[in-house]
């Protein structure tokens, strides 16, 4: 009876070396869709943004959208590719029931975009990626399995669709296989896909996120041993999270490792991703390859960039994430783990706003990685959308560094500013949540704290000026925090002495 | 009467369009029974189509050139509400939530919209023998073909059921009936009539076009349903030549100073005697109206026909793929226990004819891999020798000629059993698809007591001289009419 055991990744590596490969979908955040003219908001009802065409109802014809095209173009030039002068979209066919027209409209021989790279950066050592080919292809609609109680098909009693998602574009950003990384491959490749998105996003051409299937990265993983051919892959399909592609390569190399540790052959297959367990588990076997007879799509002209369109696009890109990432890091001070927090946080963009509204880079951050971060985990929203604008954190901070705020005053203020009571200085106004530092109005104050305890005001007419500050905390208590602690003890100490 | 004088009447007030809509549908109730020209009737749409125009001819508004003139569609096109179905089982009921663009277009130009024609199923077939609702018989012998796959737009105009029609042409769709039905059929220039809401068989050669009796009412109808259209990516942004101009100069009957080309490769292969006689005669009849003959060499066109049926059922196997079951139309053996692929394979299987899973399962294996390079790759590289053959020959003529079919029209049942056969029937209209020019049918004799077709074919966006020719020749040879039915004009 044989065995399983799964040897420990330090193992594994040890005795393999890793060959990966990653291909990386990424919807494209335009207005319409890629051949119609249907909205491509995320979450409407099921099957209210379509059309004859992204319904592929019989007649109908696609009509390729051009912003689609400017934006893969960018990120092909973002991703240092070559340009196509003239390509064409192909057909892949296949029988899907959500994909409407049982074929998908995309790109196969004739890419839009091709050998281009990203270079990523760990602890100080640069890993090259290369990529081979970037291109545009529509997206599938979703099926939903109801009357079950895991809302897979298993055990479901009818099966819907919801064609809102088919026809959205999407470009494919496929790399060539990596070998060489040795122990880092599972690194490597989360930091490629940060990159990835860090490029993307600085395009602003999707939103890139993960967890709603913005940006979906299928992981192909090979062993073989020193000196052999590469080993067969596998491939992960679908795996939404940075955290989980370094998992899956790290789970997949452990995985074939076992296997090749007992002799078994890899078989090539799909994969998926376990969220709860970090491994993956069988999909669809790949042992009879599906034959997709691309041809090229008679139904839309071909694409030709005009090279001086192409030119000026490139002209026009914003700076390299990482280049640009660098810098800020050493104009705010910080380390570079805590730019990239920054950057992972989605509030770079926010922060140098909030610093050119006039707020230290310190105090700026202080509140975006803050307090306004550990809102929008708990509200489950974009820290672009948590409701303050960067404007009113500069504010903000003004007001404590004026002393008119104590961190207390302004930690409520600012939940004023995001339930959408106004500035900061309108909150203030209305919760009546000022600093107070006028002696006038604390002496009362004061001589009852020390009318109600006079063995501590004994104490400190002694001498024991340390035991001061019980009384500093009964006058903050009776003015609910607002006085001025310092002005407090001042009086305190004066009224004693 | 002509779809150009019926036309006449109503912008003149002498005739309103309830009552040529009106007569067409009572002729058609009188004749369809025998022709089977129609799959649908929409006599509700129509009156209500004819009764707008004659509400605006009273408020005095201006009337385009075909306002309140009956037309009769081929099924392969959608239009809004009434049903669309190819002529297949699988689309049986299917309404279309919308307007193909030249549906759209004849809306917009107040012409009548009678039905939907019979045709072969998904436009695969030379006689509309393979509707999966029954043929449609040729109204100059009810025992014979109309022609495929447009045969019921051919034979609506043959019985006087309709004017004017459109029909679609894949390889010869629209000119081969026509041409045996003694009636005019035009191909547009590929990417000169909209494609959209045409149900695709083979996206990179179909072309929808007017059918007609004459070829300056053909020439209107092609006015009316060109130009460029934003949601056809295929679709030429140039302006479409005026051949309705260059028709009614043709019916002057004077061709002083146009070549035509013969194409030598085309000569007498495997046409019968009857058709190759009425084709010299009309040759001969240009001549007397001073146009110069010469002979031109297309050396690739013997491969046109391998070719074609290759291109075409790759494109149509992919094409029918959205044929499944899932959305709209046929579902079979949904009961709950069966996989989504048992029910997309059983409703397949219950729902194509036999020509159309021939040619899926043709095109399924063209494109399959390891087999592309040798089949859709070479069949593509010989398009482009036929283009080149097409480019050559025009800087020698104006427009090339032949006869449209190497046959008059057979008798049902003939050549269903061999294919091969059947195919042939399209021979000298395929080269035309392949490389994208416009080419007419126009009647120029008979044989057997039957009609026999006249093709010209001219450069891309050039249809203005092939309108000019065939209307030339229709004036020396006059028009035919069948002569089993009875048919004086309805209107």
């Amino acid at each position: 009876m044989s065995t399983t055991v799964l040897p420990s990744y330090e193992d594994a590596i040890a005795r393999y070396e890793p060959v990966i490969g990653l291909e990386t979908h990424v919807e494209l955040g335009t207005n319409t869709k890629m051949f119609c003219g249907c909205p491509t908001v995320f979450g409407g009802e099921p099957n209210t943004q379509v059309c004859p065409v992204c319904l592929g109802l019989p007649g109908a014809l696609p009509v390729a959208n051009r912003a689609a095209i400017e934006a893969t173009i960018r990120i092909g030039l973002a991703l240092n590719c070559n340009i196509a002068e003239w390509c064409r979209m192909a057909r892949k066919n296949y029988f899907y029931p959500d994909m409407p027209k049982n074929f998908q409209t995309s790109q196969y021989d004739e890419p839009l975009c091709v050998d281009g790279y990203v270079d990523v950066d760990i602890d100080g050592e640069t890993f090259r990626v290369e990529i081979e080919r970037v291109h545009l292809e529509e997206d599938t609609g979703k099926s939903l399995h109801v009357g079950g109680s895991t809302g897979r098909i298993h055990g479901a009693t009818e099966s819907l669709v919801d064609y809102n998602r088919a026809g959205i574009p999407l470009v494919e950003i496929v790399t060539k296989p990596v070998p060489g990384l040795g122990a880092r491959a599972p690194e490597v490749a989360k930091a490629y896909v940060t990159e990835l998105r860090d490029i993307i996003r600085s395009l602003n051409v999707s939103d890139v996120r993960m967890e709603q299937g913005s940006m979906r990265c299928d992981v192909n993983t090979s062993l073989n041993l020193p000196g052999d051919e590469w080993g067969t892959r596998t491939e992960t399909k679908n795996v939404n999270s940075l955290r989980s592609v370094e998992r899956a390569v790290r789970s997949e190399i452990i995985r074939q490792a076992m296997l090749l540790n007992e002799g078994t052959r890899i078989f090539q297959e799909t994969r998926h991703f376990q969220e709860t367990t970090g491994d993956t588990r069988p999909g669809r076997s790949k042992e009879t390859a599906t034959d997709y007879r691309y041809f090229p799509e008679p139904d839309l002209v071909p694409i030709a960039p005009d090279t001086a369109w192409v030119a000026e696009l490139k002209a026009a890109l914003p700076p390299v994430p990482s280049v640009k990432r660098a810098r800020l890091a050493e104009e705010w001070g910080i380390s570079k783990d805590e730019m990239q927090s920054v950057v992972n946080a989605g509030a770079t963009e926010l922060i140098e706003q909030t610093i050119a509204a006039g707020a230290t880079p310190a105090g700026a951050r202080k509140w975006w990685m803050g307090e306004l971060a550990r809102r929008a985990n708990e509200t489950g929203v974009e820290l672009a959308d948590v409701g303050a604008t960067p404007a009113q954190v500069a504010q903000l901070q003004g007001l404590v560094d004026e002393g008119k705020l104590n961190d207390k005053l302004a930690r409520q203020v600012l939940e004023g500013v995001v339930s959408g009571e106004g500035d900061p200085a309108a909150v203030i106004a209305a919760r009546g949540l000022g600093v107070v530092s006028d002696t006038g109005a604390l002496t009362a104050a004061v001589d009852e704290a020390i009318a109600a305890n006079p063995d501590i005001a004994a104490k400190v007419r002694d001498g024991k000026v340390a035991a001061a500050g019980a009384l500093v905390g009964a006058v903050m208590k009776t003015t609910r925090g607002q006085a001025d602690a310092k002005t407090v003890r001042e009086l305190i100490l004066a009224r004693l002495s | 009467m002509t779809a150009a004088q019926i036309a006449g009447l109503i912008s003149s007030g002498e005739a309103s369009a309830v009552e040529v809509a009106t007569a067409h549908l009572a002729r058609i109730d009188a004749v369809d029974e025998r022709v089977h020209a129609f799959l649908h009737v929409d006599r509700e749409g129509a009156l209500e189509a004819a009764r707008k125009v004659d509400e605006q001819r009273s408020k005095g508004e201006a009337l385009g050139p075909l306002a309140g003139v009956p037309v009769a569609v081929k099924d392969v096109i959608a239009t809004k509400g009434v049903p669309t179905t190819a002529a297949s089982k699988i689309l049986e009921g299917w309404k279309p939530p919308y307007d193909a663009t030249i549906v759209e277009r004849l809306r917009g130009a107040g012409t009548v919209m009678l039905g939907k024609t019979n045709m072969d199923e998904f436009a695969m077939g030379s006689s509309t023998e393979y509707s999966a609702y029954g043929a449609t018989n040729n109204p100059w012998d009810l025992g014979r073909i109309p022609g495929g796959s447009g045969g019921g737009s051919a034979a609506s105009l043959a019985a006087y059921e309709a004017p004017l029609a459109i029909g679609t042409d894949t390889g010869g769709s629209i000119r081969q009936p026509g041409a045996v039905t003694g009636t005019v059929g035009a191909k547009p220039t590929y990417g000169g009539t909209s494609r959209y809401g045409l149900i695709a068989f083979s996206s990179s050669l179909d072309t929808p076009g007017p059918c007609a009796r004459t070829v300056e009412d053909a020439a209107l109808l092609h006015s009316v349903i060109a130009g460029h259209d934003v949601r056809d990516s295929t679709s030429i942004p140039q302006a479409v030549p005026d051949v309705v101009a260059a028709a009614r100069l043709g019916a002057t009957g004077d061709l002083t100073g146009v070549k035509l080309g013969i194409v030598k490769e085309f000569a007498g292969e495997g046409a019968e005697p009857g058709v190759m006689a009425a084709f010299r005669e009309s040759v001969e009849a240009l001549v007397k109206l001073g146009a110069e003959v010469v002979e031109v060499s297309c050396p690739h066109f013997e491969f046109a026909l391998p070719a074609y049926y290759l291109i075409a059922p790759s494109e149509a196997s992919s094409n029918l793929a959205r044929f499944d079951g899932v959305r709209y139309g046929l579902r079979v053996g949904d009961d709950g226990n069966r996989s989504l692929e048992e029910v997309m394979s059983l409703t397949r299987e219950a729902g194509f004819g036999p020509e159309v899973k021939r040619r899926i399962i043709l095109g399924t294996y063209a494109l399959s891999s390891g087999y592309y390079d040798a089949y859709y790759g070479q069949a593509q590289k010989v398009r482009t020798l036929i283009t080149r053959d097409f480019t050559t020959a025009f800087e020698q003529v104006d427009v090339l000629i032949s006869p449209t079919t190497p046959f008059v029209a057979f008798p049902f049942g003939s050549r269903t059993s061999d294919p091969y056969q059947m195919y042939l029937a399209d021979l000298y209209t395929i080269p035309t698809n392949l490389y994208g020019g416009p080419a007419i049918s126009v009647p120029c004799g008979l044989s057997e007591g039957l009609p026999v077709g006249f093709q010209v074919m001219a450069p891309t966006m050039a249809d203005d001289r092939m309108y000019r020719v065939a209307a030339a020749l229709e004036s020396a040879v006059g028009t035919f009419t069948p002569p089993e039915l009875s048919l004086e004009s309805a209107a």
